[in-house]
């Protein structure tokens, strides 16, 4: 606690004021809040700052428990030493996400949409779960996470639990955290050795996208393996694209490939018209996506 | 809540609600006014400023988030030696037309400089994405901006650890 304001420090101490105050609301970056809800309460809700929390901020490998070790198909590292996972602590900024050097190397999708949400300004502030949490189906670095199979770990008073990113968006701006609940990190398995990602927006920079794609694969003697092809702005959550991804196991790495995958795409998706795109022009640039991203990666 | 921080290298104190705008308070309570109110919701970069050394818009920052950190402002900036002969540089490349999101452009310029100090056109266009100039003088800041020579924020304007990076301890 810290001794002059009284706001906690520490999640456990985050987690009791949340049980004593369900109003309390937990800011972190606050780049939506302060604009969108902030107005809305003329009532000055009770706060506690997660910025303030050592814990939940940072960036570290860490061991996997071996009982939780998975080995994707082909890969052929030593079977004895689990490889580590990289763990993201909540309220790490996407301006931190952007520089470090692990998630630069192992990661760059996602280096690379943390260079591509908002300004500098924004980023510096924004932080990655918060972006989680918001859950706006435009949350540039949601369909990132999907691809890299990503887990996150949620703290609440009755312990902490770890589940796969995939069961983390319910419904639109609805997620798997509970009342008095935090997340606490993001956890991302080894690097798959293909990425890649794609933001469609009005401008290069600050803009709200229209339709991202983000993907990640292995591959063995020229096909694919463990395709994981997920899309945002097209649904009111971000989702997979499990019939482009079909498409894609087993299957050669070409052109056709390519192709068949990106009708699959066009097929799986009911988009809406919307202040920032149509219906139409979004799955016609989500399949344009999936086959360039396809034949690029 | 009662908030205490170091504003432009000075420690101050302000009383305020948790989710009071940093802009308004750098306004209306220590009427530095470099800071401008533009769009309110983080599109413009007008109200931009250093915050622990990182550029943020001080229309998002609610005051709780304040406490313990460091802010530093145009006009913090402008008083010291470095800063100001940025700024004059700035000022006569062409830099700035109306001024309004001059505060904002310089404090972006000031922090990209200071993490590139010779910068390209690409990562100047990357820094000042976020900064809306109505006058479209665009060409003049980038030119401005990638001829500056040298990092330009003041050691003494640093949260402490950056301090000591810049005096290579």
């Amino acid at each position: 606690m810290n001794p002059a304001s009284g706001l906690p420090r520490t999640v456990d101490e985050a987690l009791l004021r949340l049980q004593e105050r369900p109003d309390t609301v937990a800011l972190a970056g606050c780049t939506d809040w302060m604009v969108r809800d902030r107005l809305a309460r003329a009532d000055a809700p009770p706060v506690i700052d997660l910025l303030a929390i050592e814990e939940l901020h940072g960036i570290e490998e860490i061991a996997t428990p071996p009982s939780e070790a998975k080995r994707p198909a082909g890969a052929d590292a030593d079977p004895t030493t689990p490889p580590p996972l990289l763990r993201i602590g909540a309220t790490t900024t996407f301006g931190e996400i952007r520089v470090d050097r692990r998630v630069v190397e192992g990661y760059p999708i996602l280096a690379e949409v943390a260079s591509q949400i908002g300004s500098r300004q924004i980023q510096n502030r924004a932080t990655l779960g918060g972006n989680l949490v918001n859950a706006s189906p435009a949350g540039d670095s949601l369909p990132v996470l999907l691809a890299l199979a990503a887990e996150v770990e949620i703290a609440s008073p009755d312990g902490r639990r770890r589940i796969p990113y995939d069961a983390f968006h319910l419904g639109y701006r609805e997620t798997a955290l509970g009342p008095g609940e935090l997340l606490t990190a993001v956890l991302l398995p080894p690097p798959p050795p293909h990425q890649a990602f794609r933001k469609v927006g009005t401008r290069a920079a600050v803009a709200i996208s229209k339709v991202m794609v983000a993907m990640a694969a292995h591959s063995r003697q020229g096909r694919w393996s463990s395709m994981r092809i997920a899309a945002g702005s097209v649904a009111p959550v971000p989702m997979r694209l499990r019939a482009a991804e079909k498409v894609c196991e087993g299957a050669p790495i070409d052109v056709e490939t390519a192709t068949e995958a990106a009708e699959a795409a066009w097929g799986e998706v009911e988009p809406i018209d919307d202040v920032r795109s149509t219906a139409r022009y979004r799955r016609w640039a989500l399949s344009r996506v999936v086959r360039r991203l396809l034949l690029e990666m | 809540m009662k908030v205490h921080f170091i504003l432009n290298g000075k420690a101050v104190e302000a009383e305020g609600r948790p989710t009071d705008r940093l802009l308004d308070v750098l306004r209306h309570v220590f009427h530095l006014t470099g800071a401008k109110e533009g769009c309110g919701e983080g599109e413009c970069g007008a109200c931009t400023v250093l915050l622990d050394g990182r550029t943020v818009l001080s229309c998002l920052v609610p005051l709780i988030q304040v406490d313990g950190r460091s802010v530093i402002t145009v006009e913090g900036l402008a008083a010291t030696e470095k800063g100001h002969a940025y700024l004059e540089r700035f000022a006569l490349k062409g830099g700035t037309q109306c001024g309004a999101c001059t505060p904002g452009i310089v404090l972006s310029g000031a922090h990209l400089l200071q993490e590139h100090p010779h910068p390209s056109h690409r990562e100047v266009a990357h820094a000042l994405a976020g900064n809306i100039c109505r006058c479209t003088g665009y060409q003049a800041i980038q030119r401005a901006l990638s001829e500056e020579p040298e990092a330009v924020l003041d050691s003494t304007l640093l949260p402490a650890a950056d301090a000591e990076r810049e005096d290579g301890s």
